[in-house]
């Protein structure tokens, strides 16, 4: 469904002559199949945002694409789409959620008008079919169709949320985007949200690529997953082999530091902070962290090797 | 003050607030008859768990003294916090009782360098005469929380990790010596790999120091793994309270159940979770 390959997005910045650059994406392989949810996750700053705004083909300067190619079944190079071809194929194909659903909903609109701006043009229907859809489409994200007359403000975090999730698949859109979806609702909605967004893609059986730096996300939603760290893919795995037996060591600290109900035993904090991607460490980005550190991961670059069915991962220590 | 009386006692502490003009006011009950004590001499890790608009915030705010309760009183070891006026009772209360917040990036101001704030913490709590007295309370508070002065010295706030910030936020609460430090959400914008670093400072800080942390969250996980006694909050009411471990063993009240429950982990992938 999606494909990305060899991709590598750097921010360029000048300053007073000096040409400065932010590697965020640097050297990204991997594919979203159909009818799957692909959960993304890394921690603030690893490059997440800044690869599903180039694979939304949303990037602008001096985020600049260096390097590979992002290719959908429906676009199968949407990097160099023209902008009017582009905006036929957004929405309609391919939806992106973006983090914070007051900032996507018009805070002036009614939630009726924030529809029309934005699908209305795609579904190519008559007024009174667009909003007996809408209807039936808020219902299916459980909300009371009545809303459609409320403005963002009167509506609580979690169903301005169903909103933006609802207006983002009424197209019935091949491919959704959704960058931490739940990271601002409370707890007990997350879950509602969670349980809304893997029901709506079972039934337009699409594929969703949800991006958060939550695992406890990822283990409740996703089929497959990828780790990042400093703009690179270091594992990848079905969910539940992930958490199972994962294979990198970032992963496997990442996993046995979540704290879990009922079980006290001292999580060990990992040394270090995430590398800054103008001047990332030669090698494994995550050498200077790593307890498995060699010579070999200063100087060389781990590629990401499969190891098993589905199961692909970046590290010498576990390849060698 | 006196050394037998608790060190934080809430009693039946409410707090209101009135929203509206004069024909349509609503009363907003934010905190609702709440009650909870902290004994002196046992230091504990203290959890107060809810969601946004349950009056966790509310009720931090009033310990701090930044909020008054409506009604009901507030005291810290014996001395009753709405009896404490001007500058030097004020400040020899914030001594005791200090405060972290959720996002140490707002916490600090960008323009400044961070060791500003630690000397400042030591010019006014504990009256260091000079930059060296300072500077030496400051390292000191540093080396508390795995940092030194020589990595902090001159370095403005966007220059640390967010791990790093926070821990000069503990570092800059334990230069006064507080018997109390109130965390409202200390980890919840603090990266995964950082985060347990900050919750295992927490211990540290109860075990070695001595100090009392009353742990404000939502996070049910990270409760569970440092408190000793919590208090679960809904619409400003307490609805379950006792020790950690047994509360979040086996919650008895509905809301506290169904928390648990949405607790999202990977011991709870379930089939009707997983890709078939």
């Amino acid at each position: 469904m999606l494909s990305v390959q060899g991709l590598k997005a750097y921010y360029m910045t000048r300053h007073f002559g000096v040409q400065r650059e932010v590697r965020a994406v640097d050297g990204i392989d991997f594919e979203v199949l159909r009818n799957e949810i692909y959960g993304l996750a890394g921690e603030s700053s690893c490059g997440k945002t800044t690869l599903i705004k180039t694979i939304a083909a949303a990037w602008k300067p001096p985020l600049q694409i260096v390097a590979g190619s992002v290719g959908f079944t429906f676009a199968p190079d949407i990097l160099r789409l023209a902008p009017a071809e582009l905006a036929r194929v957004r929405w309609k194909h391919l939806a992106y959620i973006v983090q914070g659903s007051m900032s996507v909903l018009n805070p002036v609109r009614r939630i009726r008008e924030s529809f029309v701006d934005f699908a209305f043009r795609h579904l190519g229907v008559a007024r009174a079919e667009f909003d007996r859809r809408v209807s039936a489409h808020l219902a299916r994200v459980k909300l009371d169709p009545g809303i459609v007359n409320a403005y963002p403000h009167q509506l609580s975090g979690g169903m301005r949320q169903r909103v933006t999730i609802a207006l983002a698949t009424i197209c019935r859109p091949e491919f959704v985007i959704a960058d931490e979806p739940t990271t601002a609702l409370d707890v007990l909605v997350q879950k509602d949200v969670l349980d809304m967004i893997r029901e709506v893609q079972r039934e337009i059986g699409s594929s969703v690529l949800l991006v958060t730096h939550d695992l406890g996300v990822h283990a409740h939603v996703a089929d497959r997953m990828g780790i990042m760290y400093a703009g690179r893919l270091v594992e990848e795995a079905p969910t539940r082999e992930l958490f199972r037996a994962p294979r990198h060591p970032y992963t496997a600290h990442l996993i046995a530091s979540l704290p879990r109900i009922g079980d006290r035993t001292t999580r060990k904090p990992l040394e270090g902070s995430p590398p800054n991607l103008a001047a990332p460490p030669p090698g494994c980005r995550f050498h200077p962290r790593c307890p498995l550190a060699m010579d070999r991961c200063r100087a060389e670059v781990p590629p990401l090797q499969t190891i098993g069915a589905q199961h692909r991962v970046a590290c010498f220590a576990v390849n060698a | 003050m006196s050394d037998s009386a608790p060190l934080l006692e809430v009693d039946r502490v409410s707090k209101v607030f009135t929203r509206g003009g004069l024909l349509s006011r609503e009363r907003i009950h934010a905190v609702n008859d709440v009650s909870f004590r902290l004994e002196a001499g046992r230091p504990e890790i203290f959890s107060i768990i809810g969601e946004s608009g349950s009056g966790k915030t509310t009720l931090a705010k009033m310990i701090l003294r930044i909020e008054t309760p409506t009604s009901g009183r507030l005291s810290v070891r014996g001395t009753d916090v709405a009896h404490i006026h001007g500058r030097r009772a004020g400040l020899a209360f914030m001594a005791q009782v200090q405060p972290i917040f959720q996002n140490p990036f707002e916490a600090f101001n960008p323009l400044k360098p961070l060791d500003h704030y630690l000397f400042m913490t030591a010019r006014r709590f504990n009256g260091a005469a000079d930059e060296t007295a300072a500077a030496r309370m400051a390292d000191g508070a540093l080396l508390q929380v795995g940092l030194s002065l020589a990595e902090v010295r001159g370095r403005h706030p966007h220059e640390l990790s967010g791990g790093q910030l926070q821990r000069v936020a503990v570092a800059r609460a334990l230069i006064p010596r507080p018997r109390l430090i109130v965390a409202d959400e200390p980890v919840s914008m603090v990266d995964a790999s950082l985060r347990m670093a900050i919750v295992n400072l927490f211990k540290t800080l109860r075990d070695e120091l001595g100090i009392a942390i009353v742990y404000i969250t939502h996070d049910l996980a990270t409760a569970d793994y440092i408190s000793d006694r919590l208090i679960i909050m809904q619409r400003g009411r307490v609805v379950e309270a006792g020790d950690a471990r047994s509360v979040l063993a086996d919650p008895q009240h509905p809301y506290s159940r169904s928390l648990k429950s949405a607790v999202l982990l990977p011991d709870s992938l379930t089939p009707a979770a997983t890709p078939a």
